[in-house]
């Protein structure tokens, strides 16, 4: 017995496992020449800087160091061996490894997508599963509300509102710098909660609506007839049954979200101040800093596969027909 | 009768004085500086490296100068920001016939290390930015063209010999950006500097937390005693401009160096009523117009003199500068200060009259006679940073319209736009300027012929003859009138370029703030030695 499910699990992990190899070259190649047709250049940004004048010389210099006068694929070969070797070079705008610039950020954009995680679920399962078992009550009415006004509202928009309540009625703005947890956790929490319930507001919004369609078509499946026809208690077919089933598509909104939120965050994080995976998105992209954005892409795109990969797995515990397809 | 007039003035001159005294003996316990708190303010950018020979941006000065001194430095006081003083200097000499300057520096000065700085640091720092051996750059290196040789005769003098005589020098040798570094450290490694700080600033490097923070500390073996006033600083990293204001206004920062909007500092003065002070002052930036001379009609003089009479700058400036960081009408000098036009002169120029019915009327002539059709199409690029660049393109647009231009206006995304300029990829265009100080040698090269910023292509030959003139001129009233007339060729008679309107420079910054005055540059005034914290 052991064997003969063994087999089919490992075979269907490695396949899932090598598929995240061409997926991540086929990224790699993409954002390498799609930050390359951005016109501008980080050399000339950086020369030019805010009177506008530069020195062509200099700037042909700084080119040659940055091995940017090299025909293309050259520059994608060396970038290639590197990114295989996980040595993603130098940040082109601030000079300092691509890997301390992302750990400096990384902390914090991962505490952040946790949290958000945290309230997303806390607030969509309980309220999806109750709206789909009271449907069409008041109460799913009010739970549909809910989630329609979160995904209505963009979470940077609640950011600033949730700033300005805290400012014009407390008087009191959340920290300007990041204290890592384990340093001050009241500190650490006081900035970044608010983040959190902006950005989980939204994604639960999403998540509560996915739980609530996917409990109702599982609650009308025969299993479920059936589990309720042998007198089993209610709440054993709602856990054991039900939700268990119902959370394949809730896991996968979930899982996507998380990944998206490591680095996406590029509003929030501006309007909250944090020194996150995104803002440095964004000002790598507006540098034209090609060694650091192509590391990002490579960071956020591997987060996705890692998680949808997890994914996969999870599923497959999870359904069994999954892994015998 | 008399006796009552007499009583009565006797009283009010009493009361007069009262209410003086009541009201300078608070204001002069306050002036009396303060030791001791942090003072914490906003960047809006940070800095790429740490060596500021090689960058251009404010990143690196707002954090990092108070970490620096520099030979001369412009006074911390002096509003127009076109006085030097000594830093590292105590006094200097120059030559009878201008080509040589004899600094001699202080005495005790130390870098944080301990060690001793000496002419040998001045030299090597210089030789650095205007001798930079292969490998090195420096950004402002040709802006001491002039400068033949750096001696460091014995440790407390420094001698520059030029090759001829420059009006401009001393206030360049006070430039933000040339810091002195240790000679010791050069010698071993002319990178060092771009990763690592060591200077005899009035304050010591503590940490920066790269898209966070940095943060200095006193530096109680600074040469001049009794200063630095604050324990230290703390710079915070804040791109969004609304974070910075709620920084302001939440009391998380006293204050953000660069500048406000007029609508930021309404809304912090509303919400902190005297918590904020507010401190103006014209910027030495502005946005111009750019005129491809190589695209037709914008190769014909006529086209040029006309589009820059259809402006009403005066009107602009009364309604433009309550929604944009816009508002002196200036020529080619930040009105205040030394070379600036007066405005009597300035409203000769093409423009600049005061009645713009009759500007107008002359354009649309001037229009009729190029051969230029009445509705004619042509496009001006824009950059997409909203302030000031989007409102003023907005108000040109208008401008245009009232001679009979039909402008569309294409919005280029600010990484991609220097090098659509310098490929001369647009018909016209806006241009900007920014400069550190306020003179002429420092703003005028990018109208020369063969400046890579002159964008328009302008090529004349008469404008290199007029700067190079005024750049020798070492008497003021010979050098201010080549600048008048370097001027009127410029923006009058053939119109190579066009001022929109100066920047204005809002800073509102929290009432505890003290020692600190603005001045036309957010480049300068960034020590913070002067700076202290009331109660």
């Amino acid at each position: 017995m052991r064997g003969t499910r063994g087999r089919p699990v490992a075979k269907y992990i490695l396949k899932r496992f090598l598929l995240m190899i061409p997926t991540l070259f086929g990224v790699a190649a993409l954002i390498f020449i799609l930050i390359r047709v951005v016109p501008g250049d980080v050399v000339e940004l950086r020369m030019s800087g805010e009177s506008g004048a530069s020195d062509p010389r200099l700037i042909a210099q700084e080119r040659a160091r940055f091995g940017l006068d090299k025909p293309l694929w050259h520059q994608f070969a060396v970038w290639t061996w590197g990114a295989m070797r996980l040595d993603f070079g130098t940040s082109m705008w601030t000079g300092a490894p691509i890997w301390e610039e992302i750990r400096l950020r990384f902390a914090l954009s991962l505490q952040v997508a946790i949290m958000a995680t945290i309230v997303a679920v806390a607030l969509a399962i309980p309220l999806g599963v109750l709206a789909a078992l009271k449907q069409d009550s008041w109460v799913d009415y009010a739970v549909r509300i809910f989630s329609i006004a979160g995904l209505a509202t963009p979470s940077f928009w609640l950011g600033i509102v949730l700033i300005l309540v805290l400012l014009i009625t407390f008087k009191w703005l959340p920290p300007m710098v990041y204290t890592p947890f384990w340093v001050n956790p009241w500190q650490n929490l006081a900035q970044l909660i608010w983040p959190a319930v902006a950005v989980g507001y939204r994604y639960s919004a999403v998540a509560t609506r996915m739980t609530r369609s996917a409990m109702l078509e599982v609650l009308r499946e025969d299993y479920i007839r059936t589990a309720r026809a042998k007198g089993l208690v209610e709440k054993l077919i709602l856990s054991r049954h039900a939700l268990k089933n119902a959370m394949l598509p809730v896991l996968t909104v979930v899982g996507l979200e998380f990944a998206f939120l490591l680095g996406g965050l590029v509003v929030t994080e501006q309007v909250f101040n944090l020194n996150g995976l995104g803002l440095l998105f964004v000002q790598a992209v507006a540098h034209r800093d090609y060694t650091l954005t192509q590391a990002l892409v490579m960071l956020v795109a591997g987060a996705f596969i890692v998680v949808n990969f997890l994914m996969d797995i999870t599923f497959a515990w999870l359904d069994p027909r999954i892994r015998y397809r | 009768m008399r006796h009552r007039g007499s009583w009565i003035l006797s009283s009010l001159v009493t009361a007069a004085l009262a209410l003086a005294i009541g009201w300078t003996a608070p204001a002069a316990a306050q002036d009396k500086p303060r030791s001791g708190g942090e003072l914490t303010f906003v960047v809006p950018s940070e800095p790429p490296s740490y060596d500021a020979h090689r960058e251009e941006t404010f990143g690196v000065i707002h954090p990092m100068a108070p970490h620096y001194s520099t030979l001369l430095k412009v006074d911390p006081f002096d509003k127009t920001g076109t006085k030097p003083v000594g830093d590292l200097a105590e006094s200097w000499t120059i030559a009878k016939d201008g080509r040589t300057y004899t600094f001699k520096l202080r005495q005790g000065v130390k870098f944080h290390d301990g060690s001793a700085m000496t002419s040998k640091d001045v030299k090597a720092s210089y030789d650095k930015i205007i001798f930079p051996p292969a490998g090195v750059v420096s950004l402002r290196q040709s802006a001491y063209r002039a400068v033949e040789a750096v001696e460091a005769p014995d440790p407390q003098t420094v001698r520059f010999k030029l090759k001829w005589p420059e009006g401009s020098f001393l206030l360049n040798l006070a430039s933000p950006w040339n810091w002195v570094y240790k000679a010791d450290i050069l010698a071993k490694d002319m990178h060092w500097y771009e990763k690592n700080v060591m200077g005899t600033g009035p304050f010591k490097f503590v940490e920066h937390v790269k898209g966070s923070h940095w943060v200095g500390k006193k530096n109680a073996d600074y040469w001049d005693k009794g200063k630095p006033y604050l324990d230290g600083y703390r710079a915070i990293f804040i791109s969004s401009s609304s974070a910075q204001v709620a920084a302001v206004r939440g009391e998380r920062a006293h204050i953000q160096f660069r500048g406000f909007t007029p609508a930021d500092r309404d809304s912090l003065g509303q919400a902190l009523g005297n918590k904020i002070t507010v401190q103006e002052s014209p910027w030495d930036c502005i946005l111009m117009v750019a005129m491809n001379h190589q695209k037709k009609p914008f190769d014909d003089k006529r086209v040029r003199r006309a589009m820059t009479l259809a402006l009403d700058r005066y009107g602009a400036s009364q309604s433009l500068s309550k929604i944009a960081i816009v508002k002196e009408v200036a020529g080619i000098q930040v009105p205040g200060t030394p070379f600036a036009t007066p405005p009597d002169e300035l409203a000769k120029l093409a423009g600049y009259w005061k009645d713009v019915n009759a500007s107008r009327a002359e354009a649309k002539k001037l229009l009729k006679e190029a051969g230029v059709p009445d509705g004619f199409a042509f496009t001006f690029k824009n950059r997409g940073i909203p302030q000031p660049y989007e409102p003023l393109g907005i108000w040109l647009i208008d401008q245009w319209r009232q001679v009979g231009l039909n402008v569309k206006q294409e919005i280029i995304e600010a990484s991609a736009y220097h090098p659509m300029l310098k490929r001369g990829d647009f018909e016209t265009a806006m241009d900007f300027q920014c400069g550190f100080i306020v003179e002429p040698d420092l703003d005028l090269p990018r109208f020369l012929s063969d400046s890579s910023a002159n964008y328009g292509k302008s090529g004349d030959k008469v404008l290199d003859d007029l700067y190079n003139r005024q750049a020798r001129a070492t008497d003021v009233e010979e050098r201010k009138k080549i600048l008048r007339a370097f001027e009127k060729r410029l923006l009058d008679e053939e119109v190579h370029s066009m001022m929109t309107l100066q920047w204005h420079r809002i800073i509102p910054h929290n009432s505890k703030v003290k020692g600190w005055t603005i001045t036309p540059s957010h480049y300068l005034n960034n020590q913070l030695d002067t700076v202290w914290l009331a109660e």
